[in-house]
C-alpha cells in the first residue's frame, strides 16, 4: 500500500532528524590526531623525569620547605605538572582548532546548543575525575594517576556519545579497557597513558577523518 | 488542513518542513545556519518552508545578533508541539491499519 510505505519513510525521516538534531557533529578527525600527538609529545617529554633520568623538582630548597610545611603548591613546583599542563592545553587547543575549520566550512555555528550539551557531559566526569586524583596524589599514590586519567576519560567519552558522534562511545570503552588492565600494572603508567591517550586518539581521529571529513571534502 | 480520516495535517506533507519540526521537537530552539546544515537545503528553500510553518502558528521565531551577524532562532509553538504529535500519532496509525 502506497500511504503505508509512505507513512514508515516519514517516520524513519522523522527519527533520523531528530537523532541528527541532537548531537554536535563539527567534532573532526583531525582533532583527535592533533590531540593524539599532542599526548605523545607530551609523554615523551615527560619520559627522563618519570623515570628519574631527570629530577622532576624544579627548586630544591623551596621543594624540601614545601614538603616540609604539607604546602599543596610543591606541586607547582614540579616539571611534571607544568609538562602536563601544556601537554593539556595543546591538545585542547589544537584539537579545537581543527573542529573549528570544520563548523566554518560546513558555516555551522561552533556554539549552539549541542556544543554546550557536549561540553557540559563531558566536564562532569572529567572534573570529579580531575578532582579525585588531586586528592590521590596528594596521599602520593601517584601510581594510580595514568589509569585514573584513563578510566575517568573513558567514561566522559563513553557519556559524550550521547551528544556527538556516536563512534566516540567505542574510543571510551577502550581507553576504559586499557585503563583497568593499567591498574595492576602501575610502574608502566606512562606507557598506557601514551597509548591511550596519543595512539587511540590518532587511530580514532583518522579512521573519523577518513568516514566524515574526507568525503566531505570530495563532494 | 486536516485530513479527516487519518489526521494527518497537510502543512507536513514535506520532509524539510518534518525535518524542521522533528529537530525542533529535540533542542527546543534552534537557529537557521544549524537547520540548514542539518537538511542540507539551500536558504531560499529553507527560509519559504520556514515562513509557511510560522504563518500557520506552529513555530515562532526570535531574531538576535552574535556580533554583527543576525542569528535567527526558531523554536515550537504550543500548537506546533500538539500538531506535530498529533502528525506523528496518525503516521502510526496508518501504519498499524495497513498491516
Amino acid at each position: 500500500m502506497e500511504d503505508n510505505f509512505q507513512s514508515a519513510e516519514a517516520i524513519k525521516d522523522i527519527r533520523s532528524m531528530m537523532d541528527r538534531s541532537s548531537r554536535f557533529i563539527s567534532l573532526s578527525g583531525l582533532s583527535g590526531i592533533s590531540a593524539g600527538v599532542c599526548a605523545l609529545i607530551g609523554a615523551w617529554l615527560a619520559h627522563p623525569y618519570v623515570f628519574g633520568q631527570k629530577d622532576y623538582i624544579i627548586d630544591e630548597p623551596v621543594a624540601i620547605a614545601q614538603a616540609l610545611g604539607g604546602d599543596y603548591s610543591i606541586i607547582l613546583n614540579t616539571w611534571l605538572f607544568w609538562i602536563a599542563a601544556g601537554t593539556f592545553i595543546a591538545a585542547f587547543l589544537s584539537a579545537f582548532f581543527f573542529t573549528w575549520l570544520k563548523s566554518k566550512k560546513d558555516k555551522t555555528p561552533i556554539w549552539g546548543i549541542t556544543a554546550k550539551r557536549l561540553m557540559i557531559n563531558v566536564s562532569i566526569p572529567l572534573i570529579v575525575g580531575g578532582i579525585f586524583l588531586f586528592r590521590m596524589m596528594h596521599f602520593g599514590t601517584f601510581g594510580l594517576v595514568a589509569p585514573g586519567c584513563l578510566i575517568f576519560y573513558g567514561l566522559a567519552l563513553i557519556n559524550a556519545s550521547k551528544y556527538t558522534l556516536k563512534e566516540i562511545r567505542y574510543l571510551g570503552y577502550m581507553q576504559l579497557v586499557l585503563g583497568v588492565i593499567n591498574l595492576f600494572f602501575v610502574g608502566c603508567g606512562l606507557y598506557f597513558w601514551a597509548v591511550g591517550f596519543g595512539i587511540l586518539h590518532i587511530l580514532y581521529g583518522f579512521y573519523m577523518w577518513q568516514k566524515y571529513d574526507r568525503n566531505n571534502s570530495d563532494k | 488542513m486536516i485530513n479527516p480520516i487519518y489526521n494527518l495535517n497537510k502543512l507536513f506533507d514535506s520532509r524539510v518542513r518534518l525535518g524542521i519540526m522533528s529537530a525542533l521537537v529535540v533542542n527546543g530552539e534552534i537557529s537557521f545556519n544549524e537547520l540548514k546544515e542539518l537538511l542540507e537545503i539551500t536558504d531560499g528553500n529553507l527560509a519559504s518552508h520556514l515562513k509557511a510553518l510560522e504563518e500557520n502558528k506552529l513555530i515562532k521565531v526570535e531574531k538576535g545578533f552574535i556580533g554583527r551577524k543576525t542569528n535567527t532562532t526558531y523554536m515550537l509553538t504550543r500548537t506546533g508541539d500538539k500538531e506535530f504529535k498529533a502528525h506523528i500519532d496518525a503516521l502510526e496509525k496508518m501504519i498499524r491499519a495497513a498491516k
